[in-house]
């Protein structure tokens, strides 16, 4: 029997499912030594904003219980030294680039979008409307639906580019599904689900918080059950919305859970952070898994788990 | 390229003794010991398979030797503190653990022979032997000081102190050694030997007290820095530290990557939990 790995993420075709997160894959130089880039469905930049960042300060991170806090604010050259430096490079590795953006204003999104326009060999756009390490957590777009529909519309009414559009969203919501719909209507073909959850570590010995910027992100295998959550949901509402799926991946039985919720591709993360070859061995084992339970293509799989008998 | 010899290896642990408060373990690392240079580190994975503990430890490498009778050998210091290092030390001989390496940069070693202090704090001691060796073997005359807090929290293993011309010890408490803190007696010490270039590596605050007198007394320092560490590898982001780049231009550089070992006038210290002022995309 043949087998397809390839998957679909709106109506961009990639080689197969995984695919690194955002802010957990450097330049993307840092992995090239461990593995071939181009061995994966694609590579998700970390979150590029109009201006270079300096990010929060130290300590930035706070391991937990099957997780990690981490509270890195973005840092970054700017989209000027980001287009120049970055996206050469990783054209030079044949990777396949899904360049994730953020903002600090709904007009921010727009005007990176217009940066984007003429810029040939990326695949996709991830529009980071929930990262929670800002300084005012008004700044995440993703927990209204009103400015998450205004992020995703800048970058729509922008860009000329015909290419998938995937808003990546905050679990930190009353009602992920109705974000889902929102950014949906607003152009986005998909959804990268999930960014992580805030959080936050007091030091028992300092009796004050672990962190310089007091709170962070929560990922890792901790949050896995969140992200499953997630999609189902989303993926009950909207099953033609493509869903990017990530949380806690850390093996092929991880991706498939994240599948089965309704995931047509799937993010490896803090994994690399414990493994820099995790987003390999995440891909051999769901290849192997979804052969194993035979499946014939990776879009059998896609929320497989919605059936009903 | 980036740490471009960085492999993932299972590393068989072939020693494993108590010295102190501290474990000498040494491990069975093949070709992989060829590459490493003194200042090196390795990320280590903790608690097995299943483990809770998803972030490898990152220790500095004590020695490497790539020709014993059992091949290449890495030896590293532990200090069983938190869940991570308690279960690694814990471990039989046999046993092979999860290692990335060598990462980071290492200390630069003069062509020309040097008078050279090596300065370490607590365990921060362990990577200064490989380099006492490696400068020893090149002709040059070591001097070493070695701080803690207190007595037992020295890590000066006997055959470490043979490759060195002199040790100094300092304790905090007084308890072996000069009592103080080991910046107190450095000028002393640098003027005393004629040193032209300094080591260190320990706790950020003595590596900022060391710098400060290096700079007074214009002597190049080369120091191992450390900041609360994700991946080792350069991805998450999570270890950097202010420093100037190249061009002057203050940067929150990653420590895995640029460091640990870097030249301390680099260095922004004390900056207090906060990015200081003028750093490249200032928030």
């Amino acid at each position: 029997m043949s087998f397809d790995f390839s998957t679909q993420l709106g109506d961009k075709r990639f080689s197969n499912p995984i695919f690194t997160a955002s802010g957990c894959a450097g330049s993307g130089k840092e992995l090239a030594q461990f593995f071939a880039l181009e061995e994966l469905g694609g590579i998700v930049t970390k979150s590029i904003m109009m201006k270079p960042r300096s990010g929060r300060a130290t300590p930035r991170m706070a391991e937990t219980p099957s997780g990690m806090l981490n509270s890195i604010g973005l840092q970054g050259p700017g989209i000027d030294r980001f287009l120049a430096d970055d996206i050469p490079w990783l054209k030079s590795q044949n990777a396949t680039i899904v360049i994730s953006i953020a903002g600090e204003s709904v007009e921010d999104y727009g005007l990176l979008a217009k940066k984007l326009d003429g810029i040939p060999g990326i695949s996709a756009i991830e529009i980071n409307i929930s990262c929670p390490n800002v300084e005012n957590r008004g700044q995440v777009f993703s927990c209204h639906v009103d400015t998450a529909y205004a992020a995703v519309n800048a970058v729509k009414t922008n860009l000329n580019l015909r290419i998938p559009l995937i808003a990546k969203l905050s679990p930190d919501v009353t009602n992920i599904a109705d974000i889902a719909e929102s950014v949906h209507s607003a152009g986005a073909s998909g959804v990268a689900l999930i960014n992580t959850l805030l959080g936050m570590v007091i030091d028992t010995n300092t009796m004050k918080p672990k962190l310089a910027g007091k709170t962070g992100g929560l990922s890792g295998p901790a949050i896995r059950p969140v992200a499953v959550r997630a999609i189902y949901q989303v993926h009950q509402r909207l099953p033609q919305l493509s869903i990017l799926g990530m949380g806690g991946v850390a093996s092929g039985r991880d991706a498939l859970e994240l599948i089965l919720a309704g995931a047509s591709g799937i993010s490896v993360g803090t994994a690399t952070f414990g493994n820099p070859l995790a987003a390999i061995k995440v891909k051999n084992e769901l290849q192997d898994l979804l052969i194993e339970k035979g499946f014939a293509s990776v879009a059998a799989a896609v929320g497989f788990a919605h059936r009903d008998s | 390229m980036i740490n471009k010899h960085a492999r993932k290896i299972a590393a068989e642990i072939v020693s494993n003794k108590r010295v102190g408060t501290y474990h000498h373990m040494v491990f069975e690392v093949g070709d992989l010991a060829a590459f490493v240079r003194p200042g090196n580190f390795v990320a280590v994975s903790v608690g097995g398979e299943a483990s809770s503990m998803i972030l490898r430890r990152a220790f500095a490498v004590h020695r490497a030797s790539a020709k014993t009778h059992i091949g290449g050998i890495l030896e590293l210091v532990v200090a069983p503190h938190g869940g991570g290092s308690k279960w690694l030390t814990s471990l039989p001989n046999g046993f092979k653990v999860d290692m990335v390496g060598p990462l980071g940069t290492s200390f630069g070693i003069p062509t020309e022979n040097v008078r050279a202090l090596l300065v370490g704090g607590g365990y921060g001691s362990a990577p200064l032997f490989g380099l006492a060796e490696v400068l020893k073997n090149r002709g040059s005359r070591v001097d070493m000081v070695l701080g803690a807090s207190s007595a037992a929290k020295i890590y000066a293993p006997i055959e470490g102190k043979r490759s060195v011309n002199s040790m100094t010890i300092t304790t905090d408490d007084g308890s072996a050694g000069l009592h103080g803190r080991v910046s107190e007696f450095l000028p002393e010490i640098i003027e005393k030997n004629n040193i032209e270039v300094i080591y260190s590596c320990g706790p950020m605050g003595m590596l900022a007290a060391i710098s400060e007198i290096a700079a007074l007394m214009q002597i190049p320092h080369q120091c191992a820095v450390e900041e609360s560490m994700a991946c080792g590898i350069g991805v998450c982001m999570t270890c950097v530290i202010p420093m100037k780049d190249a061009d002057g231009v203050i940067k929150m550089q990653r420590s895995c990557i640029e460091g640990p070992v870097v030249s301390s006038e680099r260095v922004i210290w004390n900056s207090n939990g906060k990015i200081p002022a003028g750093t490249w995309g200032e928030l």
